[in-house]
């Protein structure tokens, strides 16, 4: 007469099979509609053509030689500017994703010129304070700001101690393609993260060595062959700030 | 006789919205009554990244999928980027999707009365604008187009 409960829990389960068979069928290459599929599921089956992205087992980073920084120079500052498309100006409501500042030991009179940028620290504070998730860390380090997300609230700017976070008050106009702007969101250092992602290095780095000043190394700290691996273990270089124990990605040799 | 006018020209109205919603790569620019239409103008590139049909309905959440990809994620997909759309279809004559009310995305955008917040951070041309010259065939085409569409053209300039 009724159906067993036995049966019924089997019937329950060739169906939830039957269903978990035609899940399995539609993650393969989802089917939206006959002869539509979602672009980027069959994009991601064709090898070699989607790009890797960003890479967990890599620690992207910066090593400043402040010794071969010579003071008043602002190769770095400049291509930065040109690379991003900002304006280059420095009052307080200019963005400016790199600064050079001049240092002093007060006891010793060691001085020194270096360039501070966002210093994509591994425990990020401007992360932790960020209310929508704007700011974040990517996989390979890199500490970010989706634009998309940020409103433009600048807790990530009083919580980062190396002011390395500019917002955007005006509107703004011709934009560069690769690096999308605009009025209310907040900003820093990507490490020119457009053109990591195609193998490149960043537009400061490069800078510096094209005008042959070599005082900035890029390179994953985490590949003990790379030539930045290679430095920081041999010469000593210190971490601005690192009493705050935020671990930046960036290093800086000749300070004391 | 009253009722069959009403009735024929609903059909009519019917019609050219059809016409409209169906426009080839190319649509012609049919202004009737005061019902302006969409100017699409054609773009490079051989074909889009999916039917013009598919990419007319979900062309939005495409690209919101892959702005959290390449944000997040890292993969710049030149194929499903805003990038990748911009270089297609930016205007021969403007360099641009939405500069003039005749460009790509802010033709139907208006039309459509939907707010297109993406260029207000995104450059809405192409890395090398490329500047035409003045013999330019599309030149002529813009200005056609510009011609046929007497009451947007008269806002805009």
């Amino acid at each position: 007469m009724k159906p067993s409960a036995d049966s019924g829990a089997k019937q329950g389960l060739s169906g939830r099979r039957a269903f978990l068979g035609l899940a399995a069928v539609g993650a393969g290459g989802l089917l939206l509609a006959p002869g539509v599929h979602l672009m980027e599921v069959a994009q991601a089956a064709a090898p070699g053509t989607a790009a890797a992205g960003a890479n967990p087992k890599v620690r992207w980073g910066l090593l400043i030689d402040t010794r071969k920084c010579a003071s008043g120079c602002t190769d770095c500052v400049n291509a930065c500017n040109t690379e991003n498309g900002l304006s280059g100006g420095t009052t307080p409501t200019d963005a400016q994703w790199i600064r050079k500042i001049e240092i002093k030991a007060l006891k010793t009179g060691h001085s020194a010129s270096l360039p501070v940028m966002c210093q994509h620290c591994a425990e990020p504070p401007c992360v932790d304070v960020c209310p929508t998730g704007a700011s974040f860390k990517r996989t390979d380090g890199i500490v970010l700001v989706d634009r998309h997300s940020c409103i433009g609230c600048r807790y990530c700017v009083m919580a980062c101690p190396y002011q390395a976070r500019s917002f955007v008050h005006e509107p703004l106009t011709g934009q560069k393609p690769e690096v999308p702007r605009g009025k209310g969101c907040v900003e820093g250092c990507t490490l020119c993260v457009h053109r990591i992602d195609k193998g490149g290095t960043p537009a400061c780095v490069e800078a510096c060595d094209r005008a042959g000043h070599h005082a900035m190394l890029f390179g994953d700290l985490n590949d003990p062959d790379s030539a930045i691996s290679q430095r920081v273990r041999e010469v000593a270089t210190m971490q601005l700030r690192a009493d705050l124990r935020l671990d930046p990605g960036v290093r800086y040799q000749g300070l004391t | 006789m009253r009722r069959s006018t009403l009735a024929r020209r609903a059909v009519a109205w019917l019609l050219l919205a059809g016409a409209a919603c169906s426009g080839a790569a190319l649509a012609q620019s049919t202004v009737a009554g005061r019902v302006p239409t969409p100017v699409i103008e054609k773009a490079r590139g051989e074909s889009c990244v999916a039917e013009p049909a598919f990419m007319r309905r979900n062309h939005m959440d495409l690209l919101k999928h892959q702005r959290d990809e390449t944000v997040h994620r890292g993969v710049r997909d030149p194929r499903s980027s805003l990038k990748g759309c911009i270089e297609c279809h930016a205007s021969s004559a403007t360099g641009s999707v939405a500069a003039a009310p005749t460009d790509f995305c802010a033709s139907c955008h208006s039309y459509a009365a939907v707010k297109v917040d993406c260029f207000e951070c995104h450059a809405s041309k192409p890395k090398a604008a490329a500047v035409l010259p003045a013999n330019h065939p599309a030149h002529a085409r813009l200005a056609a187009l510009w011609r046929s569409l007497p009451a947007v053209g008269a806002v805009a300039r």
